[in-house]
């Protein structure tokens, strides 16, 4: 079958791989239909992610066909065109009880500080991705979630990660009526976050980024306020000034590592990899909020260690929650939004690419050319 | 030297007269239970057949259930990879081993290639056919910059010594 390989840095290409096989009884085989590129992946794609193997195929975000089931699968059946969550979660652990499938501890046996992901470097478990024409998708049972007739392919994809990521960034922001929510980034995950912070009564809702495109499209497509950083003296002092001098209630980082804006934390954390990632966005969102704000964040962060302003999250009273989203959780109210026209996500692809061309999607979509938002790629059988 | 938290807090004066369920930052992200205190105790999913080399967290006892088989460790990379395995995710010889296995691996990568046969395409592999397409003039740029690179490189070893 043609998968993506990761060869290094900035290298990927397509080749041919042999296809997943069952290897456990609560196993899937899933043919791809849709798989999509994430900002998620640009820390894989530029070496950011320890344990990250030559070899490997990524993706995390796809829908497709079962064609294969294990012994102990009972609610899938081939033929089913399920949304796979991109966290594997196991169901019955201590975490998976509590609702944090992001956290389950029977999917990752190298780290015990993130659960299995699809297709995301070894310290996520070691699992292909869905960045080719068939993936295994283990604990079928949990996870995948048949696609409801009538939905869109292109819905359906962006339920597997940036639908519930952006509503759970809202989600932790504890948004009140009326709060001022100021959100750092502008991709597919901040875009999202901004649609769903109204749904959770926001008053004024803001999104900060570089990217004029991205900027004048989340304007329209959530009915925000967005502001470009390079054309402030200082972000922080900027969103001070907009709330009357108090700050913002509610900041989310949805950047994460690869951020960018101040360059002692770019050159140490994305050029030198002396920090886990540049944690601009971290450092803003903190300093721009209320005293007793609370601070989301979504931003995905290498696993050592950050450059950010403690001392002030306990000065000024700071709420910090994060987590990787709870795909499963989230998604029969998602489903609900999606279907009765609550969230429209479909607009945010604005590339397909056939899956032979993934070394292109990745160069377009990491260094934001062609005005790219989200890239999807469709393997051949889906074409 | 055994240190145990008692079950019964009834020896504890005011034990817990000012506990609120509703000081609960993690909802409603997080449904707490009634197995809070009870450790790894669940009843474990069925376990993958461990027939490759799975390296694990020293956080952890055993394998996960399941796991991944993408790329079993192997070779120098794979070497430096079970260094950095005996030490815990909270340590620095665990993560920048892992790096620095992970740039060993796309020498490996590239070796394997030729064994193979394969001369990698960097220039497809790197996505440069769509700088032609979309962002044509630091397409021009990176390629001027690489061949002065590489004219200046061949100055330097061809120059005459004396
Ligand atoms: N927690 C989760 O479950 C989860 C899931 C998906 C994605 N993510 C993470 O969310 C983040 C965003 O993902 P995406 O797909 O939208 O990525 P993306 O690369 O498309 O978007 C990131 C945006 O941030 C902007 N940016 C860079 N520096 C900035 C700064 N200092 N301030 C404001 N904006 C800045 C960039 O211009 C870009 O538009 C990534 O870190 C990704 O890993 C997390
Ligand atoms: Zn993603
Ligand atoms: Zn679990």
């Amino acid at each position: 079958m043609l998968a993506m390989n990761y060869r290094g840095p900035q290298r990927v290409r397509i080749d041919e791989k042999p296809e997943p096989k069952i290897l456990h009884p609560q196993d899937a085989i899933v043919r791809v239909t849709r798989s999509c590129i994430c900002g998620s992946d640009l820390h894989l794609y530029n070496g950011n992610v320890p344990d990250t193997r030559v070899g490997m195929t990524f993706g995390h975000e796809f829908i497709g066909e079962v064609t294969e089931i294990g012994s102990e699968v009972q609610k899938l059946k081939v033929g089913d065109m399920v949304i796979v969550p991109f966290n594997i979660a196991c169901g019955k652990c201590h975490f998976c009880k509590q609702g944090l499938f992001g956290n389950c501890h029977e999917s990752n046996s190298q780290a015990t500080a993130v659960g299995g992901i699809f297709g995301y470097s070894h310290t996520a478990g070691g699992y292909d991705g869905g960045q080719a024409e068939y993936v295994r998708v283990p604990y079928a049972d949990v996870g995948p979630t048949v696609i409801p007739p009538g939905m869109d392919p292109d819905d359906a994809v962006l339920l597997t990660d940036v639908v519930p990521t952006g509503y759970q960034a809202a989600e932790m922001g504890g948004i009140q009526k009326g709060d001022t929510v100021v959100i750092f980034g502008a991709g597919p995950i901040g875009i999202m976050a901004a649609r769903c912070s109204w749904l959770f009564g926001a008053g004024r809702v803001i999104v900060i980024d570089k990217l004029e495109y991205r900027l004048e499209f989340v304007r329209n497509y959530a009915n925000c306020e967005a502001y470009n950083y390079e054309e402030m003296d200082d972000p922080v002092v900027f969103v001070k000034k907009t709330t009357d001098w108090m700050g913002a209630d509610v900041c989310i980082d949805a950047v994460g590592a690869e951020a960018s804006g101040n360059l002692m934390q770019t050159i140490t954390g994305r050029k030198l990899l002396l920090q886990a990632g540049s944690a601009t966005a971290v450092h803003w969102a903190v300093n721009s909020l209320k005293k007793g704000g609370i601070l989301s964040i979504v931003g995905v962060y290498g696993p050592t260690d950050n450059l950010v302003p403690i001392g002030n999250v306990v000065n000024k009273g700071i709420t910090i929650r994060a987590n990787q989203a709870s795909v499963k959780r989230l998604l029969p109210k998602l489903i609900d939004h999606v279907q009765n026209g609550v969230i429209n996500p479909k607009p945010l692809i604005t590339h397909r690419v056939p899956l032979e061309d993934v070394a292109d999607a990745y160069h377009i979509f990491s260094e934001k050319l062609d005005n790219c938002i989200k890239p999807v790629l469709i393997p051949p059988s889906a074409r | 030297m055994e240190n145990k938290t008692p079950k019964d807090y009834s020896h504890i004066k005011n034990w817990g007269i000012d506990a609120d369920p509703k000081n609960d930052p993690t909802y409603p992200m997080k449904h707490r239970t009634d197995a809070e205190q009870e450790g790894y105790s669940w009843d474990r999913p069925t376990q993958q057949d461990i027939n490759i080399e799975v390296l694990h967290s020293n956080e952890r006892p055993n394998v996960t259930a399941v796991f991944g088989t993408s790329m079993p460790p192997s070779g120098l990379s794979g070497m430096i990879r079970r260094f950095a395995f005996k030490h815990s995710e909270n340590s620095y010889l665990h993560w920048l081993p892992l790096l620095m296995a992970d740039r060993v691996n796309v020498v490996e990568g590239v070796i394997e290639d030729f064994a193979g046969g394969k001369v990698p395409n960097i220039f497809a592999e790197k996505g440069w056919k769509a700088d032609w397409e979309h962002n044509r003039s630091g397409l021009i740029q990176k390629v001027g910059v690489l061949a002065l690179v590489t004219t200046a490189a061949v100055v330097l070893l061809t120059r005459k010594k004396d």
